[in-house]
Formats: C-alpha cells, structure tokens, sequence
C-alpha cells in the first residue's frame, strides 16, 4: 500500500519537474549538446593517455573504454537526479524551505532526494549503455544471465555509494549551513573514477579505496564486466553500498533532531 | 465545553548563538575560534488552545512568536516542558499528526516556480494521499473561496504576489487540516489583497471549526481575527486573554471632538470640568475615560448647542506598539 503510494508520488514528481524543465527549451537543448561533448572530450583525453603507452595498470585503452561508459552512465544518473536534488538540500536548509518538506506525510529523505529530475542526463546514461554496447563488441565480451546480474548489482552498488557519499555531505549543512565546496569536491573526485584503479599509486589507490571509495564505483563494476573481478571485491563492494546507506539514512534522522529553521 | 487542541506546558527553547567582534581581527578570530553562548529563547511557557480558537501570537522581532508556532507544528525539538497537539507529540511527525496541520508562511513559498499552481496542488494532493476526484473537488471549492479559478493556469511565477499567497494557501489547505499555523501570511500584500486573505481565513475557520495559530505585523489581521492574543516579550508570555480587554487596559480613555455651533459655546465647554485636549475657535477635543463616555455624552448634548461631535477610537497600532515593548499586562 505504502509502495503504491510511494510510487504515486514519484511519477507526480516525475511530471512536475519534466513539466519545468520542459518550460526551458533551449537550456534542454544546450545540456544535451554539452554532454555529447562532454563524452566525447572524455574519450579524446583518455585517447591521449593511450598515445604512448599500450597500456596503463594493466588496462588497454579498449578495456578502459569500459570504465568511461561506466563513468558517463554514472555521471547521467548523478546529472539526472543527484545534482538537481542533493545541491538543493543546502540551499533548502540556508533558506528554511526544508520546514514543507518536513511537513508532509512522506519520508523526507525520498522527497528531498528524488523530487527533481533533469532530463539532459537521460541523453549521457543512453550514451554510457551505448558506450558499453560498443566494448562488448571490441573486447569480444560473451554476455550471458550471471555476467548481465552481477554487472547490474555493482553498478547499483556505485549509485549507492555515490548517492549516500553526496547525501552525507549534504546533511552535514544542518550543523555547518554552507557545504556546498565539499560536494564539488566530491564532484571533482568521481573525475578519477573515469581511470582505472591500478594506474594510481599504491597510497592514492587505498585513499580512494578506503577513505573516498570512488574506486569502488567505476573500477569495480567494469571488472566485472571483463570477467577479471575476483568475487570478494563484489562482495566487499555490495557490503560498502549497504553501510553507506544504511549510514546516511541514520544520519540524516540524526541530524534533523539539530535542525533549527531559519529566522522569518 | 470545547477540548483543548494544544496543550503547552513549561515550554523551553535555548539555541546556540555565535557572536562575532567587528573587523578584520573579529572575523579571523571568529573563523578560527568560535564564541558560542546558549540563549533562552523561549522560557518557561504554558497556554492551551481549544479546538476552532484563532489565536493571535503578538511581540516584537525577535520575541520568539515564530519560533514557538515552530515547536507546536514540530519543526523544531523543545529543550523544556511539554506540548502536546491534538494529542501528539509534533516534534515526532507521526503521519496522522502531519495529515491534520499545515503551515504558510508569508516569506517562504511551496508552489513550482515554472509551474501553474494547479501542478503543485496535485502534487500535493498525491502526497496527501487524496484520489484525482477528491483532490479535483477541494480545489474547486478552496479556488472559489480564495477567488483565484482564473489563476490556475498561469505559471507562478506570472502571478502577483496576492494571487500567489493565495494559491499558497490552497496548497497548504488542500488535505483540510484541522490545525493551521500562519506566520505572517498577509506580508507584502496590498490592502485589498489582505482583506481578502482575512475574509477566507475567518470563512475557512467557520465553515470548518479549524484551529488558527496566526502571527502577524499588520495589527489588521489581528483585531479582525482574533479574539484572543498571546504576547511574547522576549520569549515570555506577557498577556494571554481577550483582546478586547487588553486594548481597553492600555487604552482607558476616548477622545471625543466637539464641533459647537458657535465660538462661546467652545469657550463655556473649556470651562465645565471636562478634561481638554486641544480647542480651536468652535471645536474642541475633550478625552474622557471608557466607563464614563455615555454620562459624558450626556451632559454635553443637554447644557451645550452642539453641532456634531466624533468619537475617535486611538490609533490601534499604536496600542498594539505598547504592547511590544512592554513586559507585562495583566488584566
């Protein structure tokens, strides 16, 4: 019933927010545009990573192509819902626009997260899948049930983790009001999350591993996809999404007990 | 006998406030070494509300009006004492709690800036948990009760301020709460637009027995409103009773000008005892206390040749300006 309801909700928040973007034509037309660029500056600058070197960490440029498109469909989705949501809590918090949300009989965390959508991304999640498309051909990728499941569980696993990293930040905004430098910077880290693992040195893999684990959302998902992953890094990657989550979610309940309002 | 809807008891609220010196040297001292100190806003307050009550919250910036009308709708966690609302604890936003309150807030808004009102009360409408036909019906009926059918349609961002407070208020209305917290919803709103918002709001209260809790600048809203007012004086209750016998309180005497038909008669009224304010050639202004005006009145239509007279009321904002700077006013 609750589901149901949930499920309502979502496809009005879907209508709105395509109904406003919509309202803006051109601005539609120039995020698309910028983000065929986009990948494509992407590819050239990896391209250029190549020139000289067969391979980096262990990873041919067709192999690393792989990481791109997980990286370009992980960017639509953070485009798509993280950007237009997760930027606004601050912005909600400063200005105390947070008191509706938290006045409606629905969970606050699923309305704050989810009641924007910006549809330009849509373009760079089909662009990331057609991207992938292409390597399993290059890389001559037998696709099968087991290979399909795991592929899709890490990269559900990346937007958790990316998605609970973001949200974490956000929140920290009811005691410290203004973090908007901290999400650009975690904006900033998910840049490197377009090379492999392997081609940072012994110190920034664990820092990017332990303490940041943006490692865990590109690498991860496209060793699975060459079939190279060894299945205690899917594990570690499934245990990594659901303590994330799992986190985030207490903390946000945490730190509404602090929330103050803003004067009127 | 009406229930109570909101019970307050002993109710406390201290908020950590950073102060920061002026200056260079201030602002490195306070980026490197913060000086908090804990202040009371709010201390030590009771009241009740019964249910269909408009009560008014009266004080100056700052007194802490808003920030108690924040702890009974749940925003925001006491840190003494008990409220309890329609027989919930608010600060836990139980469901059923939340389906049965609303806040607007004049300065704030919750409408789709790009999008018709229309949208947004819909979308509202789903988060309530309300059937398209339902929710097609409340805003049919709260459109034509705020008069604003015709702005439906039109993106917010299109509409004046007065049709947007409204559609504000159809949005915040559109689950029919039976508690509705108003934090100054009339700011900014020219004159008619403010009657007009007043009008709904005693209509709305009328037809549905809700529960106002209103704050307000515009002394208006207030006398034409409410009959009962709470002062908060930095964050203590300074009057809580009948607005009527506040205003008598503060303001016991009445002025009364006298137009006499010629300049004698002025000049024999001067000097019968009657306390006078100003006179010039036939008109004179005498104040006479509330409880004697009839007795006054009296003896002045019977011994003087009398033109016309007036009775001015004092001006209302200015008894209200008393009351926010004043401490106390028990009745």
């Amino acid at each position: 019933m609750n589901l149901i309801r949930y499920l309502k909700v979502y496809t009005k928040f879907l209508h709105t927010s395509l109904a406003s973007e919509l309202e803006y034509k051109t601005n539609i037309l120039i995020d698309l545009i910028t983000a065929i660029l986009s990948l494509l500056g992407s590819i050239f600058l990896l391209y250029i990573f190549f020139q000289n070197n067969e391979s980096i960490g262990g990873w041919e440029f067709k192999q690393a192509l792989i990481i791109q498109g997980i990286y370009t469909i992980l960017n639509g989705i953070t485009n798509t819902w993280f950007n237009p949501n997760l930027t606004e809590i601050v912005k909600h918090i400063r200005e105390g626009t947070l008191d509706f949300v938290l006045l409606k009989p629905i969970d606050s965390q699923f309305f704050i997260s989810l009641k924007k959508i910006t549809p330009s991304g849509f373009l760079e999640i089909i662009l990331g899948f057609c991207l992938l498309l292409y390597c399993i051909k290059i890389n001559q990728i037998k696709i099968h049930l087991s290979f399909l499941t795991l592929s899709l569980i890490t990269i559900i696993c990346s937007i958790c983790i990316l998605y609970s990293l973001w949200f974490f930040i956000s929140t920290t905004t009811i005691w410290f009001v203004k973090t908007w430098n901290a999400t650009e910077v975690l904006r900033s880290f998910l840049y490197i999350g377009r090379f492999p693992l392997n081609s940072f040195s012994f110190s920034l893999r664990i820092f990017f591993s332990v303490f940041i684990p943006i490692a865990f959302i590109t690498t991860i998902p496209s060793e699975v996809f060459l079939g190279i992953s060894q299945t205690w890094k899917i594990l570690l990657e499934v245990i990594v999404a659901m303590v994330f989550l799992f986190t985030s979610r207490k903390f946000w309940l945490f730190a509404l007990k602090f929330y103050s309002s803003a004067s009127s | 006998m009406l229930k109570n809807i909101i019970e307050v008891k002993n109710l406390s609220k201290s908020f950590d406030i950073s102060s920061k010196e002026p200056g260079l040297k201030g602002t490195i001292k306070h980026f490197f070494k913060r000086k908090t100190k804990s202040l009371k806003v709010i201390k030590d307050i009771s009241f009740e509300i019964k249910e269909g009550e408009i009560v008014g919250f009266l004080g100056a910036n700052g007194a802490g009006k808003t920030t108690i009308l924040k702890m009974l709708c749940g925003l925001i966690y006491p840190s003494e004492g008990s409220i309890f609302v329609s027989g919930n604890l608010p600060f836990r936003r139980k469901e059923n709690f939340l389906k049965n309150i609303t806040l607007i807030m004049g300065q704030k808004q919750q409408l789709i800036w790009d999008l018709p009102p229309i949208e947004s009360f819909y979308l509202n409408a789903s988060i309530y948990d309300l059937d398209k036909f339902e929710a097609k019906k409340r805003i049919k009926k709260l459109s034509e009760m705020l008069e604003i059918e015709d702005e439906l349609f039109i993106p917010v961002r299109k509409l004046s301020l007065g049709q947007r407070m409204k559609s504000e208020l159809l949005a915040a209305l559109i689950h029919e709460p039976k508690i509705l917290f108003l934090d100054e919803p009339t700011l900014g709103l020219d004159i008619n637009a403010q009657r007009n918002l007043r009008k709904f709001l005693e209509k709305y209260n009328k037809e549905t027995n809700a529960t106002i809790c209103l704050t307000s600048h515009y002394m208006k809203d207030i006398t034409s409103l409410c009959k009962r007012v709470i002062c908060v004086h930095n964050g203590s209750i300074s009057y809580d009773g009948k607005l009527n016998l506040l205003l008598k309180k503060l303001s016991p005497v009445k002025e009364i000008l006298i137009v006499c038909k010629s300049e004698k008669d002025a000049n024999q009224l001067e000097n019968s005892g009657f306390n006078v304010k100003n006179k010039s050639k036939n008109e004179i202004t005498i104040k006479v206390e509330n409880h004697s005006i009839t007795s006054s009145l009296k003896t002045i239509l019977n011994n003087f040749d009398i033109e016309d007279l007036f009775i001015n009321e004092p001006p209302i904002d200015e008894i209200i300006g008393k009351i926010l700077i004043k401490k106390d006013h028990n009745v």
